[in-house]
């Protein structure tokens, strides 16, 4: 273990540095600086505003939210837990179990997760918002999530994003990224994200509900499939299982998989004409990898 | 040496169970030699698997190209402590889309490759850490895994070899950066995902300090098929120094996008062949060989082998290659910038130069974009790719600047013209007689 002890503190070695002057020579930043330029703000201009009882406890007061609405997933998350040599593993699928039960990551959520993993709020906090799926508020029955990254965008993923922002929008005023549609966790609502790359660039422009694949979109067939969405059907995906909503598959990237993986599940479409492609065209015309030998043998080593 | 004679231009290996239905099934992999590998290999000691994969010269098809033999070498004999194999299987560089395909269709190659690898490597938990925006794939490995563990090839004492192992399914939850092998196993200990100082190498402290070693998915999915045609047959295919098969996933204005597994050193020309050329016949513009933070390549590069080393001596990188094909259509400042919009936003926030470098690279070229580009804005823009480049902690830094630098290096003019509504009265000026 290295030490700090000796080592000598910046601020106490702070070399001076007078306003219009900075390190190195480098005249940029060389003009006046803040400092010589502003007044100090004196005590009368700041506010005197008392801060309402509430305000203060809210404050002030160490609260933890309740929990009760976790009440059934405490032995599940004991579960996962289990699955790892070390519990704090556990976070990132705690954090999408307790998505699933709200839709969102709530503030409950988080303190639920520090609770079961003995870790502190703000430790999971940090953690929450440091990844884009975990989202911050309630979210829509289903999350439509369209690749805006280069490729999509060039073959008309910009195009979708924007008339999706458009037609879920209310009042003229397109609906923003992680805007939701509709009253958030009531049927046919809708959160709208832009996504970076969905790796199925052969596919695209490609556009995810819940995480399942849309193929080959264009702004007509996403105008329609949200539109079915708002209607309460489902409509099948390109690649993917049928379509279930938000707070189901979330349970599943935690791990929990409450039909034991059933067939239907399992083995809805992943066989796209595209990813089959190299290996149609092969077949086709007859060409192989060169034959392996019938038997060749791991190679010699010396016995340590 | 022996020269590959006759090798055919499309060499399915990975992709060739692809085509068969329910190919992810284990009765499926069964039929079609699965797990034959794994007996062969337990029947031999670590030591061998380890030569063998070396002799293979298989290299990582994550984008870095390490040798894989090597990496595995590098965990130590002893087992003072549990050793961990960590699969990365957090795809998201732009344009790649090869892992989740192959994981979607033939988890069971995958899985077998992560029993023969972590019985190499003396491991006996072997993670595989999926995108959480890839739910198909999280749904048929753990399917796969359950089938595995029922049938005897996971669990105690496999196949009556005394070798143990565990595989555990795991969800990512959306970061580019995870797929960095230190973020990643930040990631998988329950933190943010950001990179690690190295040294110390996941092969001395990864996983819970534990020797680690961390290999893309393509990487071990084709270790079976080394373990039943020997490194002979692998280095049939492709070069000297890059042998074997890849999946070259080809989106973007050609006329077939799809994944076509070719042996490495295939070219872009011969690509385009097979992807039925490009689109409604628009000339090629530009293009990467392997995902937006391997340099551009343009209509000069199309005789180039895309292997290791022909797409590092002709200035760009091998990457993951995931050929992103775009046509004269397209705007380079535009595209270049998009890209780096998205670098700015999953850059982790570690260091500086990636966080405020890719910040302002946006900024700049939004504003050129808008065409309120400024005369100084090429030189400002090299000038924070030159402070970002080989500065910042990791390789994200480094990609991010990829496709400015290329970019202004083969269509300079266009960027130029980004400028021209600024510089213009200044040239009237001038001409003012």
């Amino acid at each position: 273990m290295t030490s700090s002890d000796g080592q000598t503190g910046g601020s106490a070695s702070q070399p001076e540095v007078s306003a219009g002057q900075t390190y190195g020579g480098s005249i940029v930043g060389g003009g006046d600086t803040f400092v010589a330029t502003e007044a100090e703000p004196s005590v009368a201009d700041m506010s005197t505003e008392v801060v309402s009882d509430e305000k203060l406890e809210r404050l002030t007061v160490d609260t933890t939210p309740d929990l009760s609405i976790f009440a059934n997933i405490v032995g599940q998350s004991q579960a996962l837990i289990a699955k790892y040599p070390q519990s704090r593993s556990a976070l990132l699928p705690l954090l999408h179990l307790v998505q699933s039960v709200e839709g969102y990551v709530s503030q409950a959520g988080i303190h639920f997760c520090a609770e079961q993993l003995n870790l502190s709020a703000a430790e999971v906090s940090a953690v929450a918002t440091f990844y884009t799926m975990y989202k911050r508020k309630p979210c829509g029955e289903h999350l439509v999530s369209v690749c805006t990254n280069t490729l999509c965008a060039v073959l008309g993923g910009d195009a979708i994003y924007k008339k999706l922002q458009e037609h879920l929008g209310e009042d003229g005023k397109p609906l923003g990224h992680e805007q939701t549609a509709g009253e958030p966790g009531t049927p046919g609502s809708i959160t709208l994200e832009h996504a970076e790359c969905l790796a199925a660039c052969d596919l695209g422009p490609v556009l995810q509900v819940n995480y399942e694949f849309y193929d080959n979109q264009t702004v007509d067939s996403a105008v329609e499939l949200v539109d079915a969405l708002r209607r309460g059907e489902k409509p099948a995906p390109t690649r993917g299982a049928a379509l279930t909503d938000f707070k189901s598959v979330e349970r599943q990237l935690a791990g929990l998989f409450d039909n034991d993986l059933a067939e239907s599940e399992v083995d809805g479409p992943s066989a796209a004409v595209e990813t089959l492609r190299g290996a149609q065209l092969a077949a086709d015309r007859g060409w192989t990898a060169p034959a392996m030998p019938d038997e060749v043998a791991l190679p010699e080593v010396e016995k340590k | 040496m022996t020269e590959p004679r006759g090798v055919d231009p499309v060499t399915p290996v990975l992709t060739k169970r692809w085509l068969s239905p329910k190919s992810w099934r284990l009765s499926t992999y069964e039929q079609l030699e699965g797990y034959t590998a794994l007996r062969k290999a337990l029947a031999g000691t670590p030591e061998q698997l380890v030569q063998l994969v070396k002799d293979s010269g298989l290299r990582g098809r994550g984008g870095a190209g390490f040798p894989a033999g090597v990496k595995w070498s590098f965990m130590p004999p002893n087992e003072d402590k549990p050793h961990y194999l960590v699969i990365n299987a957090d795809e998201g560089e732009p344009g790649t889309c090869k892992d989740i395909p192959l994981m979607m269709a033939d988890p069971h190659s995958l899985i077998e490759g992560c029993i023969i690898a972590s019985y190499a490597m003396r491991s006996h938990h072997c993670f595989i850490y999926v995108r959480g925006e890839a739910l198909h794939c999280i749904r048929r490995l753990n399917s796969a895994v359950r089938e595995a563990y029922a049938a005897g090839y996971l669990g105690a004492n496999i196949l009556d070899s005394g070798f143990d192992l565990d595989i555990t399914v795991h969800a990512g939850a959306g970061a580019y950066i995870c797929g960095e092998e230190t973020a990643l196993l930040d990631s998988l200990e329950g933190r943010r995902g950001q990179p690690r100082l190295k040294p110390p190498f996941p092969a001395a402290a990864g996983l819970y300090a534990a020797p680690t070693t961390v290999n893309n998915v393509e990487t071990i999915a084709s270790v079976p098929f080394i373990v039943n045609g020997g490194s002979d047959w692998f280095r049939t295919m492709g070069s000297e120094k890059s042998p074997g098969p890849k999946i070259f996933s080809i989106s973007g204005h050609v006329e077939k996008p799809g994944q076509y597994e070719a042996p490495l050193g295939t070219t872009l020309r011969e690509l385009l062949e097979l992807a039925g050329g490009m689109k409604d016949g628009i000339p090629l513009k530009f293009w990467t060989p392997g995902g937006s933070s391997t340099p551009l390549f343009t209509a000069e590069h199309l005789d180039v082998p895309l292997d290791f080393e022909g797409a590092a001596a002709a200035g760009s990188m091998l990457g993951t290659t995931a050929v992103q094909v775009f046509n004269e259509t397209v705007s380079v400042p535009w595209a270049v910038m998009k890209w780096t919009q998205f670098y700015e936003h999953e850059s982790c926030g570690k260091c500086t130069p990636c966080r405020e470098g890719t910040y302002w690279l946006a900024q700049i070229l939004e504003r050129m974009v808008e065409g309120k580009g400024t005369e100084t804005d090429i030189e400002t823009l090299l000038d924070i790719c030159d402070n970002v480049l080989g500065r910042s902690f990791c390789a994200l830094g480094d990609g991010a600047v990829s496709p400015i630098t290329s970019g202004i290096q083969y269509f300079r003019d266009e960027f130029l013209a980004l400028c021209d509504e600024n510089a213009k009265p200044a040239m009237e000026l001038a001409g003012a007689h």
